[in-house]
């Protein structure tokens, strides 16, 4: 069987996991249809009895599993932001990068519209 | 495919995101960048990769024919313009949240469970249950990982030949999941290129972090050899550990057995 940790640290990983998803909305993560279901489920699993039941651990190991898909999608967006989702430098950046500065002609370059 | 099914299906493709854009006639006027005016794109069955959050909030009700998603009080349809329904609640309630998640554009490309759903219910690729089978159990010849019983290991360039009795058992094995599951088996066996490895992770042997770590173990050696680069590698690890844990949690939820435990977890 995998070794997934207390339910606990699966269940705040989770929780903070939505927290930081409605971070940008307005909205509670609390009021959250997720959030709902998640703190019901782990509810109604921690009523069974604790020995080796595996409708149990195969609901934790679901949510384990959806942990694993909320935290990987927010690290690969944030890596995309940092690394990928730049865009193209503009042209005074880009003279920058060697120290150069665009020439600044008043009446603008003789053969631009 | 025959010719004349792609034309219609491409045709069907473009007139259905006309409808689940929903656009008012005389079009959006005041709109910035990219959106302005959206190439419908003529490639066999791909969304475009950014349009902006149109919609404020995400339901889930119940139809007849599953849970369906709404977005305000659109109902969510396929890139084919069928009702988008799903068999299992928290199915649903993950989708609905992928919707929610999105904020200013939506990124397709992290919406994977939509991806996946979509997929099952369009069946681009028109495949049955044998043909994805097939395509799953092909991994087997170049499977780099074995907890195996009869499979030796090989040194050559081609690998163990598998005995046909192995073969037949996971054919079989394969063959009493429904053709959700399966479409979600063979996402995650093209991911990790293990048949092992899903196997594993199915069975709930390993956790999808330790999945994904053994199916890049050549990766890893190297990455602990000459380094590591975060842009490449992270970033990879990061999207296939995305991709696998969609799919496994695919597969469980629409198992037939994750159905039952809900209703003893009610009484």
């Amino acid at each position: 069987m995998a070794a997934l940790g207390p339910p606990a640290r699966t269940l705040r990983g989770l929780l903070r996991e939505l927290r930081y998803m409605n971070a940008g909305t307005g909205r509670p993560y609390r009021d959250t249809a997720a959030y709902r279901y998640l703190v019901q489920a782990f509810r109604a699993h921690r009523v069974t009895s604790e020995k080796l039941c595996r409708a149990q651990h195969e609901l934790h190991f679901q949510a384990a599993t959806y942990l694993c898909l909320l935290r990987s999608v927010r690290e690969h967006v944030a890596l995309h932001q940092e690394f990928h989702g730049k865009g193209e430098r503009s042209v005074e950046e880009a003279a920058d990068l060697v120290g150069l500065k665009l020439p600044h002609q008043p009446g603008g370059k003789g053969w631009e519209p | 495919m025959p010719s004349g099914a792609m034309w219609r299906s491409c045709l069907c493709l473009r007139h259905g995101w006309r409808r689940l854009l929903n656009r008012p006639p005389g079009g959006p006027t005041a709109s910035v960048g990219k959106r302005a005016s959206i190439p419908i794109p003529f490639r066999a069955y791909a969304p475009p990769a950014e349009r902006k959050r149109f919609y404020q909030n995400v339901t889930i009700t119940q139809g007849e024919g599953g849970f369906e998603i709404n977005l305000d009080h659109r109902k969510l349809k396929t890139p084919q313009a069928k009702l988008f329904t799903v068999p299992s609640e928290a199915l649903a309630i993950a989708v609905a949240t992928e919707w929610d998640s999105q904020q200013d554009t939506i990124k397709f490309y992290t919406m994977h469970l939509t991806t996946l759903c979509n997929t099952s219910l369009d069946n681009p690729t028109q495949r049955n249950k044998d043909q994805l089978i097939r395509a799953a159990v092909k991994f087997l010849d170049t499977d780099t990982i074995w907890y195996g019983v009869e499979i030796g290991s090989s040194t050559s360039i081609m690998g163990p030949s598998i005995p046909t009795r192995t073969r037949e058992v996971l054919v079989s094995h394969l063959a009493s999941y429904n053709m959700w599951a399966l479409q979600g088996i063979e996402f995650v066996v093209t991911q990790l290129k293990s048949v092992m490895l899903t196997l594993g992770l199915m069975d709930l042997h390993l956790t999808v972090e330790q999945a994904v770590l053994l199916s890049r173990l050549e990766e890893e050696y190297q990455i602990q050899k000459w380094g590591h680069v975060e842009w490449a590698h992270d970033y990879e690890l990061r999207e296939l550990r995305a991709r696998t844990a969609a799919g496994v949690l695919f597969i469980h939820l629409c198992s037939e057995s994750t159905t039952v435990k809900h209703k003893l977890l009610q009484e």
